[in-house]
């Protein structure tokens, strides 16, 4: 078994799980307090049709898909409300209605330029797959995600908490929201090569729900949430090679789940 | 930490939410070392001046000055309290982590936390006798403690004027006793409330001032002549015929 560690293509791959696992789990912490993992999952699939066209048009390059990303996550952000004001419809009815269209827009365009196991792997992700550029792009971006929301912590936090008090001592409390939210398409972004669009949630919303129930205040949430990430998931994916299972990124999203499921549960018996 | 002779002037101040007008031509002056309690009746405009004056809404007209100048100048004077139930639920956060963001003006996004932020702090926690319950998380505490837990806040963030958005509101009465004493004792310390207040029987006991609200500015003046006004007593109850005595 050790010999298949050695490897560079499963080191490769243990060594994007640890830097991919680490920065989503960060940014867990942050989708967490701000309770959106249902905008969560909305982003990430209406993602899909703005990474297509970028790389239908441009080519695929972790910059293009970045750009498609934030447009179509502006145009589905601002149809939504725009459609909610004037249909009266609620604006979580309105996302589900375009995320799932945008998504299946998404599909047929990657149909149209690509192969089946080009759509597989936009969706379910390959992590075995992935080139050194594809390590370096993740790398740097979990560098400059983990930075920004560390140095802007203090006011983050305050702003989650209570956006007008955070307002009333001087934070730009709607600058801090989209910058935050254009970090997590960063960070979806480049792990929707590691373990497509779908499972993406489980790694940008599970290490934080396993870690909530044993900490007390966020300034521990963010790091212990980082170092669960790259844990699980590094445990996933040598679960995955160990065994010899289908789908790395499947393998991680569920090591994750039932991480959680064992905290929940580990949780419940200490505290009586 | 007195600073009586800091006084904050409003003149002419209205406010419009598109073309509904929520506030018209509002004026009076109060200085440090008094409670202001905002009157009126639902819709009556107190939590729009509350707003403005804590710069969550922009000043369309008219003037507030603090200290003779601008008050856009003074944000870290000037400190916000919602109401208590407005905070996210079950968000992890201990009383102390809470008193500490009011260092932010002071701290701006990133100085890191230093000595003297660390004794404002404590000593904001001890004023407000919070020591015993400093790391508890901030949900597991009564509404009157997460109000002082609040307040602690304003004191950190060293601010002159503190604004209470309906401050007493869900407070058992053990707990309104104690919130009226410390909103007395931090004017005796210099500082100037301004608190937007439902239960008419308990205004002269709480304030010095008062200010009747009804989109427009009513009556101003020490709370115990406002209280005894006719024109305060026809908007005051006109909207609640049965009203004397009881929360409006």
């Amino acid at each position: 078994m050790d010999e298949l560690f050695k490897i560079p293509l499963y080191q490769r791959a243990i060594l994007a799980t640890l830097i991919i696992g680490f920065v989503n789990g960060y940014a867990s912490a942050f989708v967490l307090l701000h309770r959106s993992p249902l905008k969560l999952t909305a982003l990430s699939h209406s993602l899909l049709p703005g990474v297509a066209l970028a790389a239908y048009f441009v080519g695929l390059g972790v910059l293009s898909a970045f750009f498609g990303a934030v447009v179509a996550a502006i145009i589905i952000g601002v149809l939504t409300v725009l459609l909610s004001r004037v249909t009266k419809i609620s604006d979580d009815t309105v996302l589900a209605v375009l995320y799932t269209g945008a998504f299946a827009f998404g599909i047929m365009v990657l149909q149209r330029i690509g192969s089946n196991q080009d759509l597989e792997n936009w969706l379910l992700g390959n992590i075995l797959g992935l080139s050194d550029l594809d390590l370096w792009m993740s790398f740097t971006v979990g560098i400059v995600a983990v930075t920004l929301l560390s140095l802007f912590r203090r006011a983050v936090v305050i702003n989650l908490y209570d956006p007008e008090v955070a307002a009333s001592l001087g934070i730009r409390t709607h600058l801090l929201e989209y910058a935050s939210f254009a970090i997590l398409i960063l960070v979806l972004v480049t792990t929707l090569q590691a373990v497509g669009c779908i499972l993406a949630i489980g790694m940008i919303v599970t290490p934080a729900a396993i870690v909530r129930p044993y900490i007390s205040s966020p300034e521990t949430l963010f790091p212990l949430s980082g170092f669960t990430g790259a844990a699980g998931s590094a445990l996933g994916l040598y679960l995955n090679i160990y065994f010899d299972l289908p789908g790395a990124g499947a393998s991680i999203a569920a090591t994750l789940a039932a991480i959680f499921l064992l905290s929940v549960i580990l949780r419940s018996i200490f505290a009586k | 930490m007195s600073h009586e002779h800091h006084q904050l002037d409003l003149t002419g101040v209205g406010y419009h939410y598109g073309k509904k007008e929520a506030l018209c031509d509002v004026g009076f002056s109060v200085h440090c070392g008094q409670r202001l309690a905002l009157l009126g009746p639902n819709g009556a405009g107190k939590s729009t001046l509350i707003r403005l004056l804590a710069g969550l809404l922009p000043q369309q007209s008219g003037s507030i000055r603090w200290r003779e100048a601008s008050i856009t100048r003074a944000r870290r004077e000037i400190a916000y309290l919602p109401q208590v139930d407005q905070h996210q639920r079950h968000f992890p956060i201990r009383v102390k982590d809470v008193v500490a963001m009011g260092r932010f003006p002071h701290l701006g996004h990133l100085r890191r936390f230093r000595k003297i932020d660390r004794e404002k702090t404590a000593e904001a926690i001890d004023l407000m006798s919070l020591g015993d319950i400093a790391h508890q998380q901030i949900d597991q505490l009564s509404g009157g403690q997460q109000q002082r837990t609040f307040i602690a806040r304003a004191l950190a963030q060293e601010a002159h004027v503190l604004l209470l958005d309906e401050p007493f509101n869900g407070l058992d009465i053990e707990s309104r006793c104690h919130l009226s004493d410390s909103l007395i004792d931090l004017t005796k310390s210099g500082h100037l409330i301004i608190a937007s207040h439902h239960q008419l029987e308990s205004v002269t006991q709480i304030f010095t001032h008062a200010l009747v609200l009804d989109q427009r500015q009513v009556e101003f003046g020490k709370a115990i002549e406002v209280m005894e006004s006719e024109a305060v007593k026809q908007t005051l109850h006109s909207c609640h015929p049965h009203a004397h005595g009881r929360a409006l």
